[in-house]
């Protein structure tokens, strides 16, 4: 029962052939199945799951109206707030902080009467690429528990993949949906930015986060996001319009369909199983009626520092109100309020956080501004108007997702220029504020999932997800065997 | 790219970051190769480019001036680490 | 040598919107710790501003009434530094973009005007307060003013004494009380000021180093402060010292500034644009809208005061400088009172009684109403003038109409001729040596009588009339 879909769910429910209480028994099941494996979980709710799932049923019984997702059982990454549940960004930092509020996607998955099973493992503050920069534990891949499963939203790209939860929400600020959703065989996407509220998303970088959903296949991403996506007055940075539904654009036509490849995401530090499924996979909607040829982002190698100095430098400040003040963590020693903070700061913040830190104060101090800060927002400029050239002529790119399939522990954390590579295929998406769906398009000779990535034009998600959505039927799916 | 342990220091003291010997020496040599990194955008001619803070180009957020109930008090403060009398306490403040 | 005292100001005025800056908490002062408070505005983490349209709206019309141009393109930046009154470590200010700049305030200084530039006006938050506690060593945050709505004004350093500043500050507080963005409550903190102060020498055109004073929490300390840096700054380059580029504090208890930061360790606010806000971006249409909400000012008004009322100069300046103050005048004088009269009144006993009673300038406690009734009976000759001050002083602590106040404590004149005329000849009856020294031309027994009637009145008397009785009875005799 844990191996359903969303969708499936959803529609069962609906039909009565199930009820929320015995999908939620099962994903409780599984999880104490599989999770000492896994580790996905920071935090399961196994009574209150049980509570809402319980009610989901009455008001079904009742025939009272029920939202679009009622009963599917889902799990938040643990930097979304949940009102009076542990909200930890899996930092020491915050391992006690109960937000007195609901992100405004949290409140949006409780209107569509979903059920939370629990909060789930990340780099800690989403900075990291392999999901052991957790203070609380390392998660494993699904595929092979011996592999990280990227990050940072490592824990929801492994939970679904191992059938703990329905669908996860993560967060994206340079790639952490997407990379993640690659290592670990699911689908996963970072809308446009401003599309999706980022209230009560602990932020990272306030101009590059966004919030997207991981999957088990394209029709549950539509879905998903048809359910948190939508302008929220509680972020300026939230568009304003309206959106019809994704799930009903779904149609599998991709004929005619112009695709991009650009040249530069498939050359040097690419692997040959990598390259190989993408080609694959191009082939494939060629076979479908789509057409693609080779293209250029020529400042793509512009993308990776630049978003190293607006993402910590943004960080930097972010990260500032986490002083053991207000909430979280403080530390037991100090010797006055300088101390105070900078103890705290510095027993509270694991070692990759402390670094962004370090980088995006040096970046914004006196006499640096311009020459990083203000030079990568240039550079951000540049970028953007590369890929606007780009879209002249095709409706969407396809990259590989990552580099590489998933690596092993402890094989990037002693470099970490080498750990953001992890990132080279997903970051210039998020400087550019695009939108970009990642699923899965082969294994390789160790079964390891590859990614493959579709980029749109800004607001292009029906685009990307029906490009998708007609590739996935041509791809013949492996579960992890756990 | 060289940054000393002084350069270091002064940036974790604006950042309130206590480090030890080890930790500022590591974090030079990582910040020399990331900065370093950065400096790769000093290839790009960005003179006269207008930098972009949001990639959607909006403009004009506003809120209407009409009050909101506050928090209830206590839903405020359970989450500090030392508070008293309805407030957060902190080390006397000297300066 | 002589030195020239060159100051400039920075003054932070707290807007009287409904809501603070970024959320929906009220903006009201005081208030129980951390009632006034919610997630946005004590930087919860996750949560994200939303700025209050009213903020811009008010820093606008502040800026016109100053003669700013109103900058098209806008943006927030933040400014980062730790301290436990600021509880996201960053404030939001704006920094290179402010939404007003290059206006002026023009001031009268010793009959002449004299312009003062405004290099620029910004909106930003306001922090918390710090509660000390001696006893147990600690310091405890209240966030009830974080988030609050400011506009920081900085002038141009083109004042050039303490009481040019003053006056400048007064001009300043009149036009925020006049365009109603600020309630301008001194005491409540709802208008700050820091100080800029350096000498150079007379004739010299480049300025001399300065230094910045801070926690200044009246005009009067203001005043107080800009007096103790002029005189120490020039003891110090009269003795050949060097004055260096510093941040002092104010201590008004003691009346001297210390030093608080040198130039060295000044901070590094590392600003940049706040990016969970949008660029603030305003029309033409937008400015002439909010052009069309600002009243009559100060100065307009002054010259009004000159024109239709034909009073002195200084009687107007010191009028319009309240906007209370001004309004009360106007409401006087419509219902009939002659405006010299009123303004007399204004500026002279009821002035004198506000700063007394520790009143704010125009926080009359009777209405304009009640104070024509009492020039009224002034005019009539019902009362007295030490009588008046008398019932003016009765209008302060027990307002009611003055006639009733004229009753109770029986301060009529007596006008009645028969009853004044039974004294006058009483009087006469019983000093014949007055009437002898009168006739022989001694103009002093006149006055000894009237002081005899006023006496019998028991000061009732009306002068005027007495007068004319004496003279008459005294020739005839």
């Amino acid at each position: 029962m844990h191996t359903f879909k969303a969708h499936e769910i959803r529609d069962k429910i609906k039909s009565k052939e199930l009820s929320s209480q015995e999908i939620t028994k099962a994903f409780l099941d599984r999880i104490d199945a599989v999770e000492d494996k896994v580790e996905s979980y920071v935090t399961v709710l196994a009574d209150e799951a049980m509570k809402a799932a319980k009610a989901v049923d009455e008001k079904i019984a009742a025939g009272e109206e029920v939202g679009a997702l009622a009963g599917v059982p889902m799990a938040l990454k643990d930097n979304l707030c949940t009102k009076d549940v542990l909200t930890t960004c899996s930092s020491k930092m915050l391992y006690n902080f109960r937000p007195p509020y609901d992100a405004t996607v949290a409140q949006k998955l409780k209107k569509a009467d979903t059920v939370l099973l629990g909060k789930v493992n990340m780099d800690e503050f989403a900075m990291g690429s392999s999901t052991e920069n957790s203070y609380f534990k390392k998660t494993k891949n699904p595929y092979d528990i011996s592999k990280v499963p990227g990050g940072s939203s490592g824990g929801s790209a492994a939970c679904v993949s191992a059938d703990e939860a329905a669908f996860t929400l993560g967060s994206d600020t340079g790639g952490s949906i997407r990379q993640p959703a690659a290592l670990c065989g699911c689908v996963g996407m970072k809308p446009t930015y401003g599309t999706v509220s980022r209230f009560g998303l602990v932020a990272f970088a306030s101009s590059l986060d966004q919030i997207g959903p991981l999957t088990k296949d394209v029709r549950d991403c539509a879905l998903v996001y048809d359910q948190i996506v939508g302008y929220d007055p509680m972020d300026s940075t939230s568009v304003n319009r309206e959106y019809a539904s994704f799930e009903d654009a779904l149609t599998g036509d991709v004929a005619g369909l112009k695709i991009g490849v650009p040249a530069e995401y498939m050359g040097e530090g690419i692997s040959a199983p990598v390259q190989k499924a993408v080609m694959a996979a191009l082939e494939s909607f060629k076979g479908l009626g789509a057409d693609y040829s080779e293209m250029h982002l020529p400042l793509n190698e512009y993308a990776l520092p630049a978003y190293y100095m607006i993402s910590s430098a943004e960080a930097s400040s972010n990260l500032a109100r986490f002083d053991g003040v207000k909430y979280g963590f403080r530390a037991e020693k100090f010797d006055d309020l300088v101390d105070l903070y900078a103890q705290t700061r510095s027993e509270g913040f694991g070692a990759e956080v402390k670094r962004r830190i370090m980088i995006g104060t040096y970046a914004l101090s006196s006499g640096y501004y311009d020459a990083y800060y203000k030079k990568a927002q240039q550079v951000r400029t540049m970028i953007m108007q590369d890929f606007d050239k780009a879209f002249e002529t095709y409706d969407v790119l396809v990259t590989p997702a990552t580099p590489t399939t998933a690596f092993g522990f402890g094989e990037k954390t002693d470099d970490p220029l080498q750990m953001y590579m992890a990132d080279i295929c997903t970051v210039s998406v998020n400087i550019a504020g695009l939108p970009a769906v990642v699923l899965p398009c082969g294994y390789d000779e160790n079964g390891l999932p590859i990614g493959l990535q579709i980029i749109g034009k800004p607001f292009g998600e029906a685009a990307i997800l029906n490009a998708a959505y007609a590739l996935e039927k041509t791809i013949s799916k492996v579960k992890p065997a756990l | 790219m060289k940054i000393s342990k002084e350069e270091v220091l002064h940036v974790a003291n604006l950042a309130r970051l206590k480090l030890s010997d080890t930790e500022a020496e590591a974090l030079a040599k990582d910040m020399e190769s990331i900065i370093g990194f950065a400096n790769k955008l000093n290839e790009l001619d960005t003179d006269g480019v207008v930098p972009t803070a949001h990639a959607i180009p909006m403009s004009n957020a506003f809120r209407e001036d009409v009050v909101k109930p506050s928090y209830d008090r206590d839903a405020m403060i359970k989450n500090a680490p030392s508070a008293d009398e309805g407030g957060y306490t902190v080390p006397k403040v000297v300066e | 040598m002589k030195y020239e005292t060159v100051i400039g100001l920075e003054v932070h005025a707290e807007l009287k919107t409904k809501t603070k800056i970024y959320c929906g908490c009220k903006n009201e002062f005081g208030g129980e710790p951390n009632t006034h408070t919610c997630p946005i505005c004590t930087g919860m983490p996750g949560t994200l501003p939303v700025l209050n349209k009213t903020v811009v709206d008010y820093a606008i019309k502040a800026g016109l009434a100053m003669n700013c141009s109103i900058t098209k393109y806008g943006k927030q930046d933040r400014k980062n530094y730790f301290y436990p009154d600021l509880p996201k470590a960053y404030q939001i200010s704006q920094f290179d973009l402010p939404l007003c700049r290059n206006g002026y305030i023009d001031i009268l200084v010793d009959g002449e005007t004299r312009r003062i530039g405004i290099t620029r006006i910004h909106i930003e938050e306001d922090a918390g307060k710090l509660v000390h506690n001696d006893y147990d060593g600690t310091s405890m945050a209240d966030y009830n003013r974080c988030g609050e709505p400011l506009i920081e004004i900085v002038s141009e350093p083109d004042l050039r004494s303490p009481e040019e500043a003053r006056i400048f500050l007064e001009t300043l507080k009149s036009i925020l009380e006049y365009t109603e963005v600020s309630d301008c409550k001194m005491q409540e903190g709802s208008l700050r000021c820091d100080v800029n102060v350096s000498l150079r020498p007379e004739g010299q055109k480049e300025f001399g180093t300065r230094c910045e004073m801070k926690n200044i929490n009246s005009f009067r300390a203001a005043v107080r402060s800009m007096e103790f840096e002029q005189k120490r700054q020039e003891e110090v380059l009269s003795g050949d010292g060097v004055i260096n580029q510093e941040t002092r504090r104010w201590d008004d208890v003691k009346g001297v500034s210390t030093v608080m930061r040198t130039k060295e360790d000044a901070q590094d606010y590392r600003y940049f644009p706040e990016p969970d806000l949008l660029p603030i971006i305003v029309s033409d249409e937008w400015i002439e809208e909010i052009r069309g909400t600002i009243p009559e000012l100060p100065e307009q008004r002054k010259a009004r005061y000159i024109d239709a009322f034909g009073l002195p100069e200084y009687d107007a300046f010191l009028l319009t400088s309240s906007k209370k103050t001004a309004d009360y005048f106007d409401e006087t004088v419509s219902l009939g009172a002659a405006p010299k009269t009123v303004s007399n009144w204004l500026m002279g006993d009821i002035a004198k009684l506000l700063n007394d009673k520790e009143l704010e300038s125009g926080d009359i406690p009777f209405t304009p109403a009640q104070l024509k009734s009492l020039i009224d009976l002034i005019e009539k000759g019902t009362i007295s003038n030490s009588a008046a001050k008398k019932v003016l002083n009765e209008l302060f602590n027990n307002p009611e109409e003055p006639e009733k106040i004229v009753d109770r404590l029986g301060l009529s004149q007596v006008s009645d001729e028969g009853e004044l005329q039974k004294m006058v000849q009483e009087v006469m009856a019983q000093n014949p040596q007055s009437i002898v020294d009168y006739k022989a031309g001694k103009d002093r027994a006149l006055g000894f009588l009237m002081g005899q009637v006023m006496k019998l009145s028991k000061g009732k008397a009306n002068p005027q009339v007495i007068s004319k009785m004496l003279k008459d009875a005294l020739d005839q005799a």
